[in-house]
């Protein structure tokens, strides 16, 4: 077919940041994807809940401290999480490779609370539909913490190579925070439903 | 030559010969075995998919026909009840999960990039992963049923007939892991579809200008997003009750096996729609060239699509009438299930519009369409009856229902998919399918399947359950049986014509030119099949139909670089051109990733522990996968 030359891109950047990523894209919709197997997870809880006579199901409920550490962690780590992804805006390397640390540092931190957090539902998730539900809620959770926590240090370590000061670079760092920003998010109602649900 | 070596060429630097040898070297895949495993062209991946889908199509019809030599009399001893319980079974999830859902993302993978007028799809590695995965989750469900060891509890796996308690074995176990890999396929393929028509699509190429078929594809990825989720859940809460103990669907510990149907449908009926809306995208595009004009009523077909998108989430309960739910919630789902109807009569409408105002051309892909309309109609007049709770109470698990879902799947999706292959065809292989050999199979499937399926209806009425690996001859049930067995034959009869067209055709049959059927489409406006670079220089849209809306010659864009795969990023919904964005190379990382995927999801059958020392191989392919190697923005 013949053609005729109507446009001319020569002069677009090379890669894009933000909406005008397809990587933030691809991340908006894994998020959506784990979004609602969340939500899902959560349905299953309050379903089974509604079922119950009782709830929790011959246990008492989760004691509050491990969980509530975990969350207040978490949503400090909302605050550098925003700063590196302006920093990383605003290609700033240096300020980009501390923030790595620091977020490295904060996915790690509820990981080690998390090691109390599951003995302290105060019941087994072979023990009943209570103790499944619950259990699978914060395995569900944790499994995210890490796979952004081992995200995160791949980054950081990239960041400290010749590959890191590109503007691809500095997009990933913003689009790895905004997925932070999610596992956080997702944390808040799945910590009302495990803590403050059965104590209603 | 790295990338840095290399001179910023661009396209409007190049005279034209030289530009089309350039791109075919910057963007071709590796020769030989080694290229095979790490391609990530989404032609040669898309035909492969297609190709795949079809073979457990193939091994699904084999099952079919096994199952109607039993039925054909009654007290048959071909089968006994166990392998037949997993022959039904094995059908069923292959037909759903290993052919209907990735047939047609597999057409989508290959059409949309060409159909938007891009040079590949989105995330091009993340696609041969989905591909790998697939493989490899159809080849655990049929190594598994050579050993003995294939589910035997329906393709919806109902708890607790595949709990613990009831499914000893591993066979509810394989079920549950093959689901979860075809789901991994399908998300993957989602995703890449959603961000390839949002991000990718031809400069010009606004909202109202996106060919229904990617409409349908949109509207079915975000489809995939949302059910597909459930289906995971469930499937995973199933092993965790088999190999950890959790008591999830256990009643006796406050679990609830109702709970697994909610799940199972909340994705189980939207899965109906994920099957259907492409086809319907494929009838909606492929019904203009043989009508020779637009499609009438564009707008109204993509807001049908969206609004039974939305809709079949509001039906899964219908599947569940005889379960003893609360009456209120059965009108409200047979509300709904009747209101779905709605958006499917506005697309017929509009289908018998363009024909009716039209100048037909009566080749293969039109026949198929006919048929289509004829099933689909018929399919979907019996869903507004199961719909209606007392009706149900009566036909369900009878071979109405079979009856019914055959129509809406196999008339509602086969049809048009057939078709489809038929009308792409020379865009996928560069030849021409044989019209008298195609025309042949049309009738044979299309006789052969109402004289198969139709009378299941009346079968289901006079009380035959579904399921069934017998009869007594006493029920009256034999001779209708035998007609529909015998009927099955004439169906298997024309699949097999198809098949021998379709692999004698490419490679014998007559070279397409690069528009066959003088398509609007943009597909069509590259050579037949398109080489790896897909477009020479990226279309510029004007117009719903492109290549009838232009005069003369195809409007273009150039400025690309042609020393490395640079394709063009434009805004979500006027499709202003944004940035250049690199499109990765081929990778052998996918390859392994799916590979180490694939030891975790089937050790985990086995061990709980195959998730945690599982994961450590997974996360190291995923790393090299991803760890940039001499990319273009590293380099520059």
């Amino acid at each position: 077919m013949r053609e005729r030359v109507v446009l001319d891109l020569a002069r677009l950047p090379l890669h894009g940041t933000g909406a005008a990523s397809v990587t933030w894209w691809g991340t908006l919709a894994f998020m959506l994807i784990e979004g609602t197997g969340f939500a899902l997870a959560i349905a299953v809880y309050l379903y089974l809940m509604s079922l119950a006579t009782t709830w929790p199901l011959d246990a008492p409920p989760p004691d509050l401290l491990p969980g509530t550490l975990v969350t207040v962690i978490l949503v400090v780590s909302v605050v550098p999480n925003v700063m590196i992804s302006r920093w990383a805006e605003q290609q700033d390397l240096r300020k980009v490779r501390i923030g790595m640390i620091v977020m490295s540092a904060l996915g790690v931190a509820p990981l080690i609370v998390r090691i109390f957090e599951f003995p302290a539902l105060n019941i087994s998730w072979d023990s009943n539909a209570y103790g499944s539900v619950v259990w699978i809620l914060l395995g569900l959770h944790t499994t995210h913490i890490i796979t952004d926590l081992v995200d995160t240090l791949v980054l950081a370590a990239l960041m400290f190579t010749r590959h890191g000061d590109n503007l691809r670079r500095f997009g990933d760092v913003q689009d790895n925070a905004m997925y932070w920003n999610f596992v956080v998010t997702t944390w808040l109602p799945i910590y009302g439903c495990i803590y403050w649900i059965p104590r209603l | 030559m790295t990338a840095d070596a290399a001179p910023d060429t661009r396209d409007a630097d190049v005279e034209r010969t030289h530009l089309t040898c350039t791109l075919a070297e910057t963007w071709k895949t590796p020769a030989g075995f080694w290229g095979a495993l790490s391609t990530v062209d989404h032609k040669i991946i898309g035909r492969r998919y297609i190709f795949t889908a079809f073979v457990f199509l193939a091994l699904g019809g084999v099952l079919a026909a096994l199952m109607r030599i039993q039925l054909a009399q009654p007290e048959a001893r071909l089968l006994g009840p166990d392998r037949y319980n997993q022959i039904f079974t094995m059908h069923g999830a292959n037909m759903m999960f290993l052919f209907a859902v990735p047939v047609m993302e597999a057409m989508a993978v290959y059409l949309v990039p060409l159909m938007v007028g891009t040079r590949n799809i989105a995330f091009p590695r993340l696609n041969a992963f989905s591909y790998w995965i697939y493989l490899a989750g159809g080849a655990l469900l049929w190594i598994a049923f050579a050993l003995d060891m294939g589910p035997d509890v329906g393709w919806f796996a109902y708890v607790p007939l595949s709990g613990p308690q009831y499914g000893a074995g591993k066979r509810a176990d394989i079920w549950a892991q093959m689901i979860t890999f075809t789901e991994l396929s399908a998300l993957a393929v989602a995703v890449e579809l959603v961000v390839t028509i949002f991000k990718q699509r031809a400069p010009g190429m606004t909202l109202d200008r996106i060919p229904v078929f990617v409409w349908a594809m949109l509207v079915t990825s975000f489809l995939v997003i949302m059910a597909m989720p459930a289906i995971m859940v469930a499937s995973t809460s199933l092993i965790l009750d088999r190999l950890v103990g959790t008591h999830l669907f256990n009643p006796a510990e406050g679990g609830d096996v109702l709970l697994w149907q909610h799940l199972f449908w909340f994705f189980g009926h939207p899965e109906v729609y994920i099957i259907f809306l492409p086809a319907a995208g494929m009838v909606s595009t492929m019904i203009e060239p043989f009508a020779r004009r637009p499609a009438f009523g564009y707008l109204a077909l993509v807001m049908a699509l969206i609004a039974t998108g939305i809709l079949s989430f509001g039906l899964w309960v219908h599947h569940m009438f005889v379960a003893g739910l609360p009456r209120l919630g059965e009108s409200f789902f047979t509300a709904s299930s009747m209101t779905i109807a709605i958006p499917a009569g506005i697309q017929v409408f509009c289908w018998l519009a363009t024909l009716w105002d039209g100048t037909l051309v009566f080749k293969t892909p039109l026949l198929f369409i006919i048929g289509f309309i004829v099933t689909f109609v018929i399919g979907g007049l019996t869903g507004v009856m199961v719909a209606s709770v007392p009706f149900d109470t009566q036909v369900h698990d009878t071979y109405f229902v079979v009856a019914h879902f055959h129509y809406v799947l196999v008339g509602g999706a086969v049809f048009p998919l057939l078709g489809a292959i038929h009308y792409w065809f020379p865009k996928l292989t560069g030849r021409m399918m044989s019209e008298t050999l195609g025309q042949w199979s049309f009738w044979l499937i299309f006789i052969g399947f109402n004289a198969t399926f139709f009378p299941m209806h009346i079968l289901g009425l006079q009380g035959m359950p579904r399921r069934i690996y017998t009869y007594q001859p006493d029920l009256a049930w034999h001779g209708m049986n035998l007609f529909v067995s015998l009927s099955a034959a004439v169906l298997i009869a024309g699949f097999l014509l198809f098949f021998v067209n379709a692999l004698r055709s490419a490679r014998y049959g007559e070279p397409a030119s690069d528009n066959p059927w003088d398509a609007p489409t943009l597909e069509w406006a590259t050579a037949s099949p398109p080489p790896s670079y897909n477009f020479a220089m990226i279309p510029v849209v004007s117009g719903a139909q492109p290549l009838w809306n232009v005069e003369g010659a195809l409007p273009v864009a150039e400025g690309l670089r042609t020393d490395r795969r640079e394709l063009v990023v434009t805004s979500l919904a006027a499709a202003e051109p944004q940035t250049r964005e690199a499109s990765p190379r081929h990778s052998i990382w996918p390859l392994w990733a799916a590979l180490a995927t694939t030891v975790m999801l089937i050790w985990s059958i086995f061990s709980p522990w195959a998730v945690v020392w599982g994961s450590i191989p997974i996360a190291v392919t995923l790393i090299g996968w991803f760890w940039p190697k001499g990319t273009p923005e590293d380099e520059s």
